[in-house]
C-alpha cells in the first residue's frame, strides 16, 4: 500500500524539536549568553550585521545563536526581521572623516595627517594557537596597551588620504551629489545599476563571493592595480533631520569600515591619466570585506572610465550583483532539496520515449 | 520564526504589511492587463528561503482575505513538506480557512502542478516560480532577455525548439514547456509538467505567477489564450506514463511513479491527492486499491 510522504506535519514538528536539542548541545555545558556572543563573537556579530543590512549588535548575536553559528542562516534571520520593520525616516549621511577611529591605517603614504593607527588587529599576530585561551578559568595574559590610544571624540577630523592627491589633481574628483539614491530593498534592481545600487548590493553581499571576485582582479581578470589608500574603522555618529525641530538630531553610533583604494590608471579615450577611486563601506569591523568591496567597486566602473570590457567577472555588472546576495544564492541552491517528482517523472517520459526511439533505429539498422 | 502562535500576532494579517501588499496588488494588476508580461516587483525577504515559494507566498499574501479558503500544494500534493509549511504559514499569519478539496478552495498556490478538477470563475491559481524567464537558458542576461521580449524577438527559441527534432525527432521540454500569450509574450508556465499546458489556456481562473528571488510577477487573467509553442509538423503533445492509477483507476490524470520494492516494482499513483482522494471516496478503485491503514492522517 502507498504511504509516501504521509504526515508531513507530524515530521516538521519532529524535526524542529531535534534541531532545537542539537542547538542546545549537551545540557551539562553552560547555556551560551547573546552578551558573550556579542562581546567575544564580534566579528561574526560584525558579518552578520553587514550583510543582513541590520545594525543591532544584540539581534544579530541572537540570530547566531539560533542558528547555531551558521553565518549565513543568521544573516537570513536577521533578514526576515529587518523587512518587517517599519521605515522612519532617513539619516543624513554619515560623515567619516569625522570617524573616532579605532584604526586607520594608509599603504600610500609611510605618515600622513591623522597618523597611522594599527589598532586591534590580526595584522602582524603569529598564527599560532593559544592554548592559554584553552584554560577555562585563567585569565590568559592581556596587558592592556600603555598610554597610546585610538583617537577619542572631539579631536580634530581624520582627512581622507585621497583628499591630498585630491589637491593635486591626481586623482579623478569624486564630487558629492545630492541625488536619493536608490533603495535595493524595496525597489527591483533593474540593470544597469548605477554605482550607489551597485555599492549597496556589495555591501551586503556574501563576503566570500565578493572576496573572490576581488581575488579574481589581482590575479589579472579585470586587473585594476589596486594600493589601499586608506582604512579606517571607528564609530560614527548618525544623525536624523527633525522637521519639527529644523535641526539634525543624532540618534545613535555604529561602527563602520572604509576603504578606499587608489588605482593606477594610464588614461583612456575619455579620461587623462591619473589616479582613480575604489570604495568600500561596511557595518562593523569588516575589512577583508571593505577592501574587497572597494576592488569589486573599481573593477565595475571599467565603463564610466571608458576602459575596455575584458570579459572578466569582476567586471560583469549583472554577474556580480546578480549573484552576490547569498540568502538568494543559499535558497535557490537548497530549494532542489524539495520533491522535483512531477517534473522529473515528465523527464523520465521522455527519456525513456527517446531510448525507446534509439534502440528502434539502432535495430532497424541492423 | 513563527514557531508560537503568540508571535504571529506581532504581524499583520497574512504577515506582509499593508503598504508591501499594495506594492504587490499593483504588479498583479498590470500583469492582469499584460498577460504574460513579467512585471519587476520589490521582492521581499520572507521568513522562508528563496526558491522554496517565496513569490508565490507573496502573491497569495497579497490576494487572501479573510474569508478566503486556502489550498496549498506541491506536486499536486497537499501533505508534501513544503506545501504543509506554507499552509500552517497562513494559517498562522491570516488565519483563514484551509481546504485540501481543489473545488472547495478560493485561493491555491501550488508548484510544478495545475489541479485535475477544472478551476471555476473565482478561483485563483498561484504559481511559484524558480526561473520566470523563458529564455533565460538560451540567453543569461536579464538586460538582452528583456530586450528580446520588448522585440518579440523569440527566433531564438524556435531555433532551439527546431534543434531538438533535428537531434531528438521530438521537442526534449518535457516541463515548463513555454506558451506564447495572446500572441504576444513568450511566457514560461512555471516547471508544470507539459501535460498541465492545455489547462493554462482559456482558464476560468485567474493564474497568477510570482517569482520571489527573481522579483517578477506575471498573470494569465480568465479566458486567456496561450498557445504551446510548437510547429506545423511537429504539433505539440501532453505526456503522460502510460498507465492508470493503481488507486483509483484514473485514465486520465497525471501519474507519479512509485518505487515499490528493489526488484523492479513500480505503481503508478495520481500526483494530484485530492483528486485521487475523491475518486476512491466515490467508490473508484485502481489495480492496487485497499483501504487506508489505521493511523496515518
Amino acid at each position: 500500500m502507498y504511504v509516501a510522504v504521509k504526515g508531513g506535519e507530524r515530521a516538521i514538528d519532529n524535526a524542529h524539536q531535534w534541531l532545537a536539542e542539537e542547538r542546545r548541545g549537551d545540557l551539562s555545558v553552560p547555556e551560551l549568553t547573546i552578551t558573550q556572543i556579542r562581546e567575544q563573537m564580534a566579528l561574526a556579530v560584525n558579518r552578520v550585521m553587514a550583510e543582513g543590512s541590520l545594525y543591532d549588535p544584540d539581534l544579530a548575536a541572537l540570530a547566531i545563536k539560533q542558528a547555531r553559528g551558521d553565518l549565513i542562516e543568521a544573516v537570513f534571520l536577521i533578514r526576515a526581521y529587518r523587512t518587517t520593520l517599519p521605515r522612519l525616516a532617513a539619516s543624513n549621511p554619515v560623515d567619516t572623516g569625522a570617524m573616532a577611529v579605532d584604526r586607520r591605517i594608509s599603504a600610500t603614504f609611510k605618515d600622513l595627517p591623522g597618523g597611522q593607527v594599527l589598532g586591534p588587529t590580526f595584522d602582524y599576530t603569529h598564527r599560532l594557537l593559544d592554548f592559554t585561551l584553552m584554560a577555562e578559568g585563567k585569565t590568559p595574559d592581556t596587558p592592556s596597551p600603555s598610554g597610546e590610544e585610538g583617537r577619542g571624540e572631539g579631536e580634530s577630523r581624520v582627512p581622507h588620504v585621497t583628499s591630498f592627491l585630491n589637491r593635486d589633481g591626481l586623482i579623478e574628483v569624486a564630487e558629492p551629489g545630492d541625488a536619493t539614491p536608490p533603495d535595493l530593498t524595496r525597489e527591483p534592481m533593474e540593470l544597469p545599476a548605477d554605482r550607489t545600487l551597485r555599492l549597496q548590493a556589495l555591501t551586503r553581499g556574501d563576503e566570500g563571493f565578493v572576496l573572490s571576485m576581488a581575488y579574481s582582479t589581482q590575479r589579472g581578470y579585470g586587473r585594476t592595480h589596486a594600493f589601499v589608500g586608506e582604512l579606517r574603522i571607528g564609530t560614527v555618529a548618525v544623525e536624523v533631520d527633525i522637521p519639527e525641530l529644523g535641526f539634525a538630531v543624532e540618534i545613535g553610533e555604529i561602527e563602520l569600515t572604509e576603504c578606499e583604494t587608489v588605482n593606477q590608471f594610464k588614461g583612456s579615450k575619455t579620461e587623462p591619466p591619473q589616479f582613480t577611486r575604489g570604495y568600500g563601506l561596511v557595518m562593523g569591523q569588516s575589512e577583508r570585506k571593505a577592501i574587497a568591496m572597494s576592488l569589486v567597486d573599481r573593477a565595475l566602473r571599467w565603463q564610466e572610465l571608458g576602459e575596455d570590457f575584458t570579459g572578466a567577472p569582476a567586471q560583469d555588472e549583472e554577474f556580480v550583483l546578480m549573484h552576490c546576495d547569498n540568502i538568494q544564492a543559499t535558497g535557490f541552491l537548497e530549494h532542489i532539496k524539495l520533491p522535483h517528482y512531477v517534473d522529473f517523472q515528465a523527464e523520465l517520459e521522455l527519456v525513456r520515449k527517446l531510448r525507446a526511439e534509439a534502440m528502434a533505429l539502432q535495430e532497424a539498422a541492423e | 520564526m513563527l514557531d508560537a502562535g503568540s508571535q504571529a500576532e506581532a504581524y499583520n494579517f497574512a504577515y506582509l504589511d499593508e503598504q508591501t501588499k499594495r506594492m504587490i496588488r499593483r504588479a498583479i494588476l498590470k500583469g492582469i492587463a499584460v498577460p504574460g508580461y513579467q512585471v519587476p516587483f520589490a521582492s521581499r525577504e520572507m521568513p522562508m528561503p528563496y526558491g522554496w515559494g517565496t513569490g508565490g507566498v507573496q502573491v497569495t499574501a497579497a490576494c487572501l482575505v479573510p474569508e478566503d479558503r486556502l489550498k496549498v500544494i506541491d506536486q499536486g500534493a497537499d501533505d508534501t513538506t513544503n506545501a504543509v509549511s506554507i499552509r500552517r504559514f497562513f494559517q498562522r499569519t491570516a488565519g483563514v480557512a484551509v481546504t485540501e478539496a481543489t473545488s472547495e478552495a478560493t485561493v491555491i498556490q501550488t508548484r510544478h502542478r495545475i489541479p485535475e478538477v477544472p478551476l471555476t470563475a473565482g478561483q485563483i491559481l498561484v504559481y511559484q516560480v524558480p526561473i520566470p524567464e523563458p529564455l533565460r537558458f538560451l540567453e543569461p542576461r536579464e538586460t538582452e532577455t528583456r530586450k528580446m521580449h520588448e522585440l518579440e524577438e523569440y527566433g531564438l527559441m524556435h531555433v532551439k525548439l527546431y534543434e531538438d527534432i533535428a537531434r531528438h525527432g521530438q521537442i526534449a521540454t518535457s516541463y515548463a514547456y513555454p506558451v506564447k500569450v495572446e500572441g504576444r509574450y513568450v511566457m514560461d508556465p512555471s516547471p508544470i509538467p507539459k501535460f498541465d499546458n492545455p489547462k493554462l489556456a482559456g482558464n476560468p481562473a485567474i493564474q497568477l505567477f510570482g517569482a520571489g528571488r527573481e522579483q517578477r510577477i506575471y498573470a494569465l487573467p480568465p479566458w486567456t489564450k496561450a498557445v504551446s509553442l510548437d510547429f506545423d509538423d511537429h504539433p505539440f503533445e501532453t505526456s503522460k506514463a502510460p498507465h492508470d492509477c493503481d488507486l483509483c483507476g484514473a485514465k486520465d490524470s497525471y501519474l507519479d511513479e512509485v518505487i515499490t520494492d528493489d526488484a523492479g516494482g513500480r505503481m503508478y499513483v495520481c500526483s494530484d491527492t485530492d483528486f485521487c482522494a475523491g475518486r476512491r471516496a466515490r467508490g473508484m478503485k485502481g489495480r492496487l486499491w485497499a483501504p487506508e491503514p489505521e493511523g496515518v492522517a
